[in-house]
């Protein structure tokens, strides 16, 4: 499964853990939440980076103490018409504040990336190499936004206002 | 007439071109029928029995004619000649081919139409009074509000894949045209003591079954923060509202699970976090969006011009007129209703010819605007007294004067077997016979206002539980068999009608309607008390007992 960030496909530099998976001396890992909490400090200790894949039932709240720590949130659509995980985007990044990676795990496909991007998604696990492949000419594929959110992208009112009030200004 | 600006109209063209990826990707094979479902849905696309369905937003009720000329365009050019208008301000195409939809689409963006969001699990298209703007006593024109909040909710980057559909109804007159209690949100427009503008909000109607009738949410939210209350609601119920099971997954599941007090805390809590944001509306673009509605330059003219003085000498002018033409906020003017339930034909269709006959009617008598209600008929909203007459005249001879408005045969219907993949029995040959039955314009007068509604599966898109007599059609040993309930409501007053008893066979259906409305007739206690006043009165128990004791 390609793996999209910055617009481009990368290398996943994550192993992905089961719950039970044995631990590797190093490396960096994905590790699901119910392993994380609970374990989080030695799990943090330990040489190369840790990312959290969290389930779209359990409440952000949880992780918010170890947002600082963790170099990736992985947020989970296990079909893509579940929309949970944009809820807990949002929290994630305009009202906890989270600056890190956040990436969008489970069934991604190009229809999403829009309104992922705008959740506030940074990484894409994409199910499909096209669509992968696809993914900045799907990001452009939207030049108007009628809602604010936290990605900063100026809205449809919004730019209403800037050109009343340059209009304005020429009469 | 709310007018697209350049920012409208550029979304409006890159969904269209999102779309036609989209059916490009599934005729290739590239998208699997599973996957495109779900994409085809957030773009009005059905499969139903015999064909695609295509559902067309009529964003609160508003059409200029340039637009119902485009629609009766598609009708024409892509599917078979006619549109049928559904009960939530939408048109539906029933013959469409899929790689013929994305030019559909094209066609009708060029006029500022769209289909987003008028099917799928997502925020619906938002409907208000048909009436908005020109029905006198109103506290001001919604659709200021409708289209603020239609563009909150198209393409919204949180609420697209909801754990079910989402359908948001405002309205601001103390009569409620829009059913707002049968809404996921309901939105009635009010002042407040500083006469400031604000909503009461309802939270957690719905039909479908299991019929809730929407509650209090929140007595009055103030029109600067009605974007974050909607926003908040929604988080709520994003991130809990069912999705084990399709039938649980409506916000009003969700509400009548916690209760209205914990939803409601809920729904504060998550508010207070967002009501100070950007999501906070300025009146600078409440007055935007006013500016962008025009309204007609009224005449000055009389109360009761001598067109309508001669024309009253005429008695089928007179039995239209007093079922078709409502009171104006403008003097010497009317709100006209036009009847889309001819006696006999299926309830809510237009042909293309109709529809570009009264876009030219529309034109000449209603300042270029029409307009669509949940009833399923259609109305001019500005139509000056003196040209009733002629108006009347004209719509008679295009098969649209029906003079039924709220009577028996004005009677809401779900397409039904006829087309519905999802339906379990026949609804529109049920309204076709009704409407033979009580043809006889006097018999129906007689009888006054009674709404029938006709449902041909439990997802009950014909509103049964509403109808003053609603019929549920639902399969029993491979047979069609109907359920009747009385003394329903869907305006302000709403409430849910009851079961009179066991089902009854399809070819018993109008004999029992029958029965129920003799019934009143000899129960009313006088001419002026209507059907569901009588119900209310006596209950069901007179009416179970007449249509039973011979069956």
């Amino acid at each position: 499964m390609p793996l999209v960030n910055g617009g481009k496909i990368v290398d996943d530099g994550f192993v992905k853990l089961a719950v039970d998976t044995p631990l590797p001396e190093s490396g960096d890992i994905l590790v699901p939440a119910e392993r994380f909490i609970g374990n989080a400090a030695a799990l943090l200790d330990r040489a190369g980076k840790v990312g959290v894949i969290w389930p779209n039932n359990r409440d952000i709240d949880e992780l918010v103490p170890y947002l600082g720590k963790v170099a990736t949130v992985a947020l989970v659509f296990p079909t893509f018409r579940d929309g949970r995980a944009y809820s807990q985007a949002r929290l994630l990044r305009e009202r906890y504040n989270y600056r890190g990676d956040l990436r969008a795990t489970g069934q991604i496909l190009r229809d999403q990336f829009v309104f992922m991007l705008r959740a506030g998604f940074d990484s894409f696990e994409v199910k499909k190499q096209a669509d992968a492949e696809a993914f900045m000419q799907t990001a452009r594929r939207y030049s108007v936004f009628y809602q604010p959110t936290g990605d900063g992208r100026i809205t449809a009112l919004h730019r209403r206002m800037q050109l009343r009030h340059s209009e304005g200004v020429g009469t | 007439m709310y007018a697209y600006d350049e920012i409208d109209r550029t979304l409006v063209n890159e969904r269209v071109s999102e779309f036609r990826d989209q059916v490009k990707r599934r005729l290739s094979g590239e998208l699997t029928e599973d996957e495109f479902k779900i994409l085809r849905l957030q773009n009005g696309v059905y499969l139903q029995l015999h064909a695609y369905m295509f559902r067309v937003a009529i964003p609160y009720g508003t059409l200029a004619t340039n637009q119902l000329r485009a629609l009766a365009h598609v009708a024409r050019k892509y599917d078979r000649g006619y549109g049928h208008f559904t009960t939530r301000q939408n048109i539906q195409f029933n013959w469409i081919k899929l790689a013929e939809l994305p030019d559909a689409l094209e066609d009708l963006a060029k006029v500022g139409i769209h289909a987003m969001q008028t099917s799928g699990n997502n925020m619906r298209n938002v409907t208000s009074d048909q009436w908005a703007g020109v029905a006198p006593g109103e506290i001001e024109d919604p659709r200021i509000w409708s289209e603020l909040i239609r563009q909150h909710t198209t393409l919204h980057p949180e609420f697209s894949f909801l754990p079910r559909k989402f359908k948001i109804a405002i309205t601001a007159s103390d009569h409620d045209r829009a059913a707002i209690k049968i809404h996921d949100i309901g939105l009635k427009l009010i002042k407040n003591e500083k006469g400031e503008t604000g909503f009461e909000v309802l939270v957690g109607g719905g039909l479908g079954r299991t019929p809730f009738i929407a509650k209090t949410i929140k007595q009055f939210v103030h029109g600067r923060d009605i974007l974050s209350y909607i926003e908040a609601i929604l988080r709520v119920y994003n991130q809990y509202g069912r999705r084990d099971n399709i039938y649980k997954a409506r916000i009003k599941i969700l509400v009548h699970e916690l209760g209205i007090e914990k939803f409601s805390r809920e729904v504060e809590e998550e508010w207070q976090h967002i009501r100070n944001s950007s999501l906070q509306i300025d009146d600078e673009v409440i007055e935007d969006i006013r500016s962008r509605f025009t309204y007609p330059a009224y005449e000055k003219l009389p109360h009761m011009p001598d067109e309508l003085r001669q024309a009253a000498a005429d008695p089928d002018f007179e039995a239209w007129r007093k079922n078709s033409v409502a009171p104006h906020k403008a003097q010497g003017y009317s709100i006209v209703t036009i009847s889309l339930k001819p006696i006999g034909k299926p309830p809510g269709d237009a042909t293309a010819e109709q529809m570009d006959a009264l876009a030219d009617l529309a034109d000449r008598y209603s300042f270029g605007e029409i307009r669509v209600g949940h009833e399923q008929n259609l109305a001019l909203p500005h139509v000056a007294k003196r040209d009733l007459p002629a108006l009347w005249k004209a719509l008679d001879k295009l098969g649209l004067a029906t003079p039924n408005v709220n009577l028996i045969t004005d009677i809401i219907a779900c397409p039904g077997l006829d087309y519905c993949s999802l339906a379990n029995a026949r609804s529109i040959p049920i309204a076709q016979e009704l409407t033979r039955r009580f043809a006889n314009h006097e018999l129906a007068n007689l009888i006054g206002r009674l709404h029938i509604n006709i449902s041909g599966c439990i997802n009950a898109c014909g509103h049964h539980h509403v109808g003053h007599i609603g019929i549920l059609g639902v399969e029993k040993n491979g047979e069609e068999v109907y359920q009747i309930t009385i003394g329903g409501r869907a305006d302000e007053g709403a409430v849910l009608g009851t079961l009179i008893g066991p089902g009854v066979k399809f070819d018993e259906v109008a004999d029992v309607i029958e029965d129920i409305v003799e019934a009143y007739l000899a129960l009313r206690e006088r001419p002026e008390e209507l059907f569901m006043d009588t119900v209310k009165r006596l209950g069901v128990e007179p009416f179970k007992e007449r249509v039973y004791a011979t069956r």
